[in-house]
C-alpha cells in the first residue's frame, strides 16, 4: 500500500455507493429464511417453509425443481460444450490457415459478435417451429450456440494469434505433423483462454432469460428462468419470499463459479497474454 | 551430409524473393548465410528445412532429392532466432519432443536427452521452466532440442540476435564448439560479419535474393568481390574514394590531390570513374601514398582508436591505430596509403 495516498477516503465512498447493492443482496437471502410483514423492514421469524420447494413434489401446474435445475445444467453445459469445442478450431483456422474467404468470415464473425439478436428472434422462433425444434431444449441450445459462436470464435482467435509462429515451426522442424503440433504445443498455449471461454459461455447460458422464455416456454423445457418467471406470472398472491429461495438457488452456481475461477474469467480480458 | 540447392526459386505472391539460386555445402561444414535484413536468408533456409516450399528448383542431401520431402522427414535440427523454446514444458521435455514424436522408448530418449544436456552444458536445468532461464540458457536448451535427434543438417537463423554482447561471444565459440565435435553440416543465418567471420567455415553473402561471394572468411575479406561486399565486411567498415583514372593515377573528384593505382588492378581508360575501398589498417602515418586531411572524429576503442579524418573534398577516410600516440579532433594529418592494399571498384560496383 503506497503511503503517499490516502485510502479511507475512496473505501468510504465506494462503501457508500455499493451499500443499496450490498441492502438488496443481504435481504435476498434474509427473506429466503424469514417471514416478514409487507411494509416493515424487520423480519418477524426463522423459518425454512421457503426452501420446502427443493423437497416437496411440485404444487399442480409447477414442474419439479429438480428436473429444471437438470435442464438448466444440460443448456448451459452443452452449450459451453458445443460453443468451446467449435470456437477451438475455427479460431485456430481463422489464425493461421490460409484459407479463401478469410478476411470475409473475420469480418461476419465480428459484424454477428455485435449485432443485436434479439431482432432475430421472431425468425428464429419460425426456423424452429418449421423444424420441430421449438419447445424443446436442444433448439435452445443450437440457438444459444450460434448467438454464442461469433464472440467464441473471435476471442481464440486473438489467444491464438499470441503463440508464435515458430512454435508451430519447430515442431514441424522437430518431426511433429501439424495436427499434433496443434494439440501438443499450440493448445497448451491458449489453455487460459478456452478455460475462460468454456465458463463465460456457460454462465451465459445459464442466465438466459430471453430465448427459453420465447422458444421454450414451459413443460419440460423448462430452465430456471422461466421457472421463476412461471412463478410470479398471475398469481393473485405472488409468494415472493418463494421467489427469492429459487433467486438464491439459482444464483449460487453463478456464485460458486465466480469464487473459484474468477482468476481464470480475467484471462479473457488479457487477449491471452499471461499476468 | 552434403546439401546442395540448385536453381533455387522462391516467391511470395508476385515477387520472386530468391531467383535460381545455387550453393552448395560440403559435408561438416559450417556455412555462413550473412546479409542485410530482408535479402532472402531466413526463406533459404527455411527452404532447406522444408517449412517454406520451394517454387523451382532441387535440394538435395547426399545424393537424395529431398525437394518434395515434407519437413518432418527431412531430419533437420533448427534453431531459432528467439528460440522458440515450448513454454509449457520443462527443459527435459522440450529437448526430448523430437524423440517422443519419433517414438523412441523411454530409456533411449532418457539417455539421449542426458548426453546432449551434457554437451551443451545444461544437466542441472532439466526440470526448469524455459521462462526461468537466461537467454544464453535457452539458446543452450534450443541448440541441444536441434541436435538431440542427431540430424543430418543444423540451421541456425539468427541465433545470437537475442543476446547480450557478452553472452554473444561466449556462445559463438559455444556453437562453433559442439558444431565441430558433433561434425554436423551447419548453416548459420546471421546479418552480423563478425559472426559469420569467426564461427563459418565458408561465407556465402547475399544481396538482394542473390549470392554475390561464397568463399572463406580471410578471402572474402581481402578479395571481396564487389564494392557491396567490400562495405558488408569490416568492422569498422571499408571508406571508398571517388575519382577518376588519369594514366596510373586516381584523380580525387572535387579535389587537387591524387592517389598512385596499383598495378594490380585492371585500370579502365583515361577519365572514368573508378572508386577505392581502403580498409582503415590500411591508412597509417608510414604508408606512402600520403593524403591531407583533418581529423574529424575519434572513437577510443580501448587498444585501438579509430579516426576519422576528412579530406578537403569532404570524403572521409578511417584510420584504425594502436592507441600509443594521441591526436586530437581538428588536428591536420598527412597519412599513407599503401596503393598494392587497396580495392579498386567501377560504376557499377564491381571489382576490378
Ligand atoms: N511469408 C512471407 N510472405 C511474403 N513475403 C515474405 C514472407 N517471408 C518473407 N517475405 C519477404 O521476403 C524477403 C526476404 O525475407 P527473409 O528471408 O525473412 O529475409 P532475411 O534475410 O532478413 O531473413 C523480404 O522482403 C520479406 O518481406
Ligand atoms: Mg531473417
Amino acid at each position: 500500500m503506497t503511503s503517499n495516498f490516502k485510502t479511507w477516503p475512496v473505501t468510504l465512498l465506494l462503501a457508500v455507493l455499493s451499500l443499496p447493492i450490498v441492502i438488496m443482496f443481504a435481504y435476498l437471502i434474509v427473506d429466503t429464511v424469514t417471514d416478514t410483514t409487507a411494509g416493515s423492514l424487520i423480519p418477524d421469524r426463522f423459518t425454512l417453509e421457503h426452501w420446502r420447494f427443493l423437497f416437496e413434489p411440485p404444487q399442480t401446474g409447477r414442474a419439479d425443481i429438480w428436473a429444471v435445475t437438470l435442464n438448466t445444467f444440460l443448456f448451459a453445459g452443452s452449450t459451453s460444450l458445443i460453443v468451446v469445442s467449435v470456437s477451438v478450431t475455427s479460431g485456430y483456422a481463422l489464425s493461421r490457415l490460409n484459407m479463401p474467404f478469410r478476411k470475409f468470415f473475420l469480418g461476419g464473425v465480428l459484424t454477428l459478435h455485435a449485432f443485436p439478436t434479439v431482432t432475430l428472434i421472431i425468425a428464429i422462433f419460425l426456423m424452429l417451429q418449421m423444424t420441430g425444434l421449438y419447445n424443446t431444449l436442444i433448439g435452445v441450445i443450437l440457438v444459444k450456440t450460434a448467438l454464442e459462436l461469433p464472440f467464441g470464435i473471435w476471442i481464440m482467435k486473438g489467444f491464438y494469434d499470441t503463440v508464435p509462429w515458430e512454435i508451430e515451426m519447430a515442431g514441424i522442424a522437430d518431426g511433429a505433423d501439424r495436427f499434433t503440433v496443434w494439440r501438443k504445443l499450440v493448445l497448451p498455449q491458449v489453455h487460459p483462454g478456452l478455460a475462460a471461454l468454456g465458463l463465460f459461455s456457460f454462465l451465459s447460458a445459464w442466465s438466459e432469460f430471453i430465448l427459453p422464455q420465447v422458444l421454450a416456454p414451459d413443460g419440460a423445457s423448462q430452465v430456471l428462468s422461466t421457472y421463476m418467471q412461471n412463478l410470479i406470472k398471475d398469481d393473485r398472491a405472488p409468494d415472493f419470499n418463494l421467489f427469492k429461495s429459487v433467486g438464491l438457488f439459482y444464483a449460487l452456481p453463478v456464485m460458486t463459479i465466480y469464487l473459484i475461477f474468477n482468476q481464470k474469467l480475467m484471462n479473457i480480458y488479457g487477449g491471452g497474454t499471461k499476468g | 551430409m552434403r546439401i546442395a540447392l540448385e536453381n533455387f526459386t522462391k516467391t511470395f505472391g508476385d515477387t520472386a524473393v530468391i531467383e535460381n539460386m545455387n550453393l552448395e555445402i560440403a559435408s561438416g561444414e559450417m556455412l555462413a548465410l550473412l546479409g542485410p535484413s530482408g535479402c532472402g536468408k531466413s526463406t533459404t533456409l527455411f527452404a532447406v528445412c522444408g517449412i517454406h516450399r520451394m517454387d523451382g528448383g532441387r535440394l538435395l542431401f547426399g545424393d537424395k532429392d529431398v525437394t518434395s520431402v515434407p519437413s518432418q522427414n527431412r531430419n533437420v535440427g533448427v534453431v531459432f532466432q528467439n528460440y522458440a523454446l515450448y513454454p509449457h514444458m520443462n527443459i527435459y521435455e522440450n529437448i526430448a519432443f523430437p524423440l517422443k514424436i519419433r517414438k523412441d522408448n523411454k530409456k533411449t530418449i532418457d539417455e539421449k536427452v542426458q548426453e546432449i544436456a551434457e554437451l551443451v552444458h545444461i544437466p542441472e536445468l532439466l526440470d526448469r521452466k524455459p521462462i526461468q532461464l537466461s537467454g544464453g540458457q535457452q539458446q543452450r536448451v534450443a541448440l541441444a532440442r536441434a541436435l538431440v535427434r542427431e540430424p543430418d543438417v543444423l540451421l541456425l537463423d539468427e541465433p545470437l540476435a537475442n543476446l547480450d554482447a557478452k553472452l554473444r561471444l561466449e556462445m559463438r565459440s559455444e556453437i562453433r564448439r559442439i558444431q565441430q565435435k558433433t561434425g554436423i553440416t551447419a548453416i548459420l543465418v546471421t546479418h552480423d560479419q563478425v559472426e559469420a567471420m569467426s564461427m563459418c567455415d565458408r561465407i556465402a553473402i547475399m544481396d538482394k535474393g542473390q549470392i554475390v561471394q561464397l568463399s572463406t572468411p580471410k578471402d572474402m575479406y581481402e578479395n571481396p568481390a564487389s564494392e557491396f561486399v567490400a562495405g558488408f565486411m569490416g568492422n569498422p567498415p571499408i571508406s571508398f574514394l571517388d575519382g577518376t583514372v588519369d594514366e596510373n593515377d586516381l584523380r580525387l573528384a572535387n579535389s587537387s590531390q591524387s592517389l598512385p593505382l596499383s598495378s594490380n588492378i585492371s585500370l579502365p581508360n583515361d577519365g572514368e570513374t573508378l572508386r577505392l575501398g581502403i580498409r582503415p589498417e590500411h591508412f597509417q602515418p608510414n604508408y606512402p601514398a600520403k593524403l591531407s586531411g583533418k581529423i574529424s572524429f575519434i572513437e577510443t576503442q580501448g587498444r585501438e582508436v579509430l579516426y576519422d579524418v576528412t579530406l578537403e573534398n569532404g570524403d572521409v577516410l578511417r584510420s584504425i591505430q594502436s592507441s600509443g600516440m594521441p591526436h586530437a579532433i581538428g588536428e591536420l594529418v598527412t597519412w599513407g596509403i599503401d596503393p598494392d592494399k587497396t580495392l579498386a571498384f567501377a560504376a557499377n560496383g564491381s571489382r576490378l
